[in-house]
């Protein structure tokens, strides 16, 4: 195999992912660590208390969550929406769309904020606090970074620093954007979900 | 063969203008080039080394003679926390990055790192973290928890003071650093290899750092949750490890070794990927068993993961958990035993030139043996419980971490350096400072494992006299001076070799990877023209090395990037087909600025000062902003 002939074609195949699409890749993966780890410490814990919540405190709030969830998960859709428009060259589905799922991740950021304020206890309380808000919070952070990641790409998309043969921002925004949402999915089962049907 | 020799003068003037960096303070904070990014490393990494090991030292002679008082109680705590802290955290993990950052673009025949700035951003994180860290001795509370800072113990209210706090933050800070380095490597190593250079054909380096990485990125996350949880706790009075909150103090245990054990062969394997170099060159044979050897880091990096509890023997963890973790501890021995025969049979059916670079590999090749057999030991429940905390544990660690890595590290100085500062060293310092480091660390070491069985434990700062332990305790002290005298003579090898030390030529030792195909220090470029690469040894080859030309044959104009327009190729991952070209960027203080705005960050949380904290967070993000705003396809 080591002595075999040159496996190099002469004509430019497919220009593949840029560099940049696979660093994300990357960061990704080791974020989504991050989450598994403090998932892990969850059950963990969860696990090691004989009632879960502990100490009495309230399930999580169930209605209103499903609702931003589902909100913030459809937010996706818009934007594998500006990939296909920016691939076709239609910047004015691209800008559109864009602002389509930014509103939606602010309106998910917003019912966060709003679920902060109104709470009935705060994450000292004991170890269930800490890791709800925890979590929530990392992820909430994980939003608002989408959210800027946005803003930045939307800002190149109006002064026309982006089109069908510069996307490389916008596509690498849209992979981190799919793991915000695909991460909540975790989260929200296991923080919001899971206390109803367990002890 | 020697790509060097065919660029003309003229030319050479040109891409010396494009390529070099401003001279001075500018250039020393905006460079993005991989070859000083990487050399800076190396530096910093040795600076933090010689700092640790006088720490060491210190705490030998504390422990040489039964109750001293040459530290207080106190003082050695902080010692011990910081030698392990330093070593592990800022001299073993950033020099093997850093000498990655040299060696991997030059190996796989490249320009530079896939994200040049992000490389520079990891390097001045690293710088700082230890900056942070070392703060704590100026103001006279330096951790003093142990480098693992086991809860309860790091926890309020039994450490109420900064000192661990000093820990944490600097965990997390330089974790970051480890993180992006990671990545950088694997989308360098997996996109920038040179035409033709397919995954079988990668040298066993490359191949280690690859496999350093990905282990890195899915271990690291692990440590920065146990620490970060930790400041949540000490800081902001949350109550992850609180027991009276329902919190778990096994849980830190859990997260710490699920990175810590992983590290262990983090460390380990890129030392592995040295020897594995090495060897070849000064066996004059090509590596016995590379599919094994590749095969067998691969596999090491998914079994440790499966190993992390046997730290935890003694917890109380149920007996089914342990007598799993105590079988996957033992079938780890299998890989690493494959790597061990290839090396043996490298030299055993090469003819074996014993200059210091291979001395040091053969000094690695015994103590990892014996530090591998103490392994096995202690993965056996029963024979752990005997010897858990004692000084069994601290010789066993000492022949892994510091043997296993620190030798096969002063082996890839003597065969890289002179590729770096383009100087030889001298062969017969080398080789005084080889056997002085070797005799000084068996003398050293392995008394301690005597020093175990007879039931001295560890992380004591004093011990009464009678006891058995006084005759070998003052060995060992005497034993690690000889050890860290070795040391410094390959430092003044160093020095020395800068003023009077021979040119190197571009292979001196007639090797068989790309990096000997350029000059020794290499241009700004590296190659003035990319290698394709038709074997696993392109040097050792009947042909001479080719190169890509423009023109239809044999490569495309894509390939043949020519280093006046400051690009390299991008290859397909698998099969290294050439797929389009990526610009090189401009030097920059952005990077720099980045890591300093991280750092306000995590100097807030220190000092409790949230205005620190947000000035940083926005100075980071505006840097980061302003830094991805003209992307490469923007520059061209």
């Amino acid at each position: 195999m080591s002595q075999a002939t040159l496996p190099v074609t002469t004509a430019p195949r497919d220009r593949g992912y840029s560099t940049a699409w696979w660093g994300m890749v990357v960061l990704i993966t080791t974020e989504a660590m991050i989450f598994l780890a403090l998932l892990s410490a969850y059950f963990f814990i969860r696990a090691s208390v004989p009632r879960w919540p502990i100490g009495g405190l309230p399930e999580p709030e169930l209605h209103r969550s499903v609702i931003f969830t589902v909100i913030l998960l459809a937010s996706s859709i818009p934007i594998v929406w500006m990939e296909v428009a920016l691939k076709r060259g239609n910047m004015r589905q691209v800008k559109g769309t864009l602002l389509l799922a930014f509103l939606m991740g602010a309106a998910f950021l917003g019912n966060t904020a709003y679920d902060y304020t109104h709470m009935d206890f705060g994450w000292r309380v004991n170890a269930y606090s800490s890791l709800f808000w925890g979590i929530i919070g990392l992820h909430a952070l994980h939003v608002l970074v989408g959210l800027l990641m946005s803003a930045t790409v939307q800002v190149k998309v109006w002064l026309g620093k982006v089109s069908p043969e510069r996307h490389t921002t916008p596509e690498v925004f849209a992979l981190y954007w799919h793991f915000v949402d695909g991460v909540w999915i975790f989260v929200f089962t296991s923080l919001i979900l899971s206390p109803h049907f367990g002890r | 063969m020697a790509i060097h020799t065919k660029v003309n003068e003229q030319l050479e003037h040109e891409l010396e203008e494009k390529w070099t960096d401003e001279p001075g303070i500018p250039g020393f904070f905006n460079t993005v080039d991989h070859k000083r990014i990487g050399i800076r490393y190396i530096y910093t990494a040795f600076i933090f080394f010689f700092a640790a090991g006088a720490i060491a030292l210190v705490m030998r002679v504390q422990l040489a003679q039964p109750n001293s008082h040459v530290l207080s109680p106190q003082t050695y705590n902080e010692f011990f926390t910081m030698h392990g802290t330093t070593m592990i955290f800022l001299f073993n993990t950033p020099v093997l990055a850093g000498f990655g950052n040299y060696l991997i673009p030059l190996m796989i025949g490249s320009r530079d790192m896939a994200f040049p700035r992000l490389n520079a951003f990891s390097y001045w994180v690293f710088v700082l973290s230890g900056i942070l860290l070392y703060s704590s001795f100026v103001i006279g509370h330096a951790p003093d928890g142990g480098w693992f800072a086991y809860v309860p113990l790091t926890n309020t209210p039994y450490s109420s003071g900064i000192n661990i706090d000093f820990w944490g933050i600097a965990v997390v800070f330089v974790g970051i650093s480890t993180t992006v380095g990671a990545i950088n490597f694997i989308v360098t190593i997996f996109k920038l290899r040179a035409p033709g250079m397919t995954l079988n054909r990668m040298p066993i380096y490359v191949w280690s750092m690859l496999v350093f990485s990905l282990m890195a990125i899915f271990a690291v996350p692990a440590v920065t949750v146990a620490a970060s949880l930790l400041e949540l706790d000490r800081l902001f009075g949350t109550s992850f490890y609180h027991v009276a909150g329902g919190g778990s103090v096994l849980l830190y245990q859990h997260l710490f070794w699920f990175w810590g054990h992983p590290e262990v062969y983090i460390l380990f394997i890129p030392a592995t990927g040295m020897i594995s170099m090495i060897i070849p060159v000064f066996s004059r044979h090509r590596l016995a068993g590379y599919i094994w050897v590749a095969t067998a880091l691969v596999a090491v990096a998914f079994i440790s993961f499966g190993v992390w509890v046997h730290h935890m023997f003694a917890t109380g963890v149920p007996a089914l958990a342990l007598s799993f973790f105590s079988a996957v501890s033992l079938i780890i021995t299998i890989p690493s035993g494959v790597q061990f025969f290839a090396w043996i049979g490298t030299m055993w059916k090469g003819v074996v030139q014993f200059r210091t670079a291979m001395l040091f590999a053969i000094g690695f090749l015994l103590i990892f043996l014996l530090g591998g057999i103490t392994g096995v030991m202690v993965a056996i429940l029963p024979f752990d419980w005997q010897v858990t905390d004692s000084y069994f544990v601290v010789a066993h660690f000492h022949y892994v971490l510091n043997g296993a890595v620190v030798f096969p590290l002063f082996g890839a100085i003597y065969y890289w350096l002179p590729k770096m500062t383009g100087k030889m060293l001298s062969e017969r310092l080398g080789k005084i400072s080889f056997w002085t480091m070797f005799v000084g660390f068996n003398v050293a070491f392995f008394p301690m494992h005597i020093l175990g069985f007879l039931g001295m434990p560890r992380r004591v700062y004093t011990y009464d006299a009678g006891l058995g332990w006084d005759g070998l305790n003052l060995v060992v002290t005497i034993a690690s001076f000889v050890f860290g005298l070795g040391a410094l003579l390959t430092l003044f090898n160093f020095l020395w070799s800068q003023r009077h030390g021979e040119s190197a030529p571009p292979d001196p030792w007639r090797a068989d990877t790309l990096e000997w195909a350029t000059t020794s220090p290499p241009p700004e470029y590296n190659f003035a023209k990319i290698p394709v690469v038709t074997s696993r040894d392109p040097l050792w080859d009947e042909q001479p090395l080719r190169v890509a030309e423009p023109g239809p044959e044999p490569l495309s104009a894509l390939t043949a990037t020519g280093a006046l327009e400051k690009t390299m190729p991008v290859t397909e991952g698998m099969d290294a087909k050439p797929q389009a070209t990526l610009g090189i960027p401009e030097p920059s203080y952005l990077p720099f600025v980045a890591a300093l705005g991280v750092g306000g960050l995590f100097v807030g949380l220190l000092v409790k000062a949230a205005l620190i904290g947000v000035i940083g967070v926005g100075v980071g993000a505006l840097a980061v902003v302003w830094w991805l705003w003209r992307t490469d396809e923007d520059l061209r």
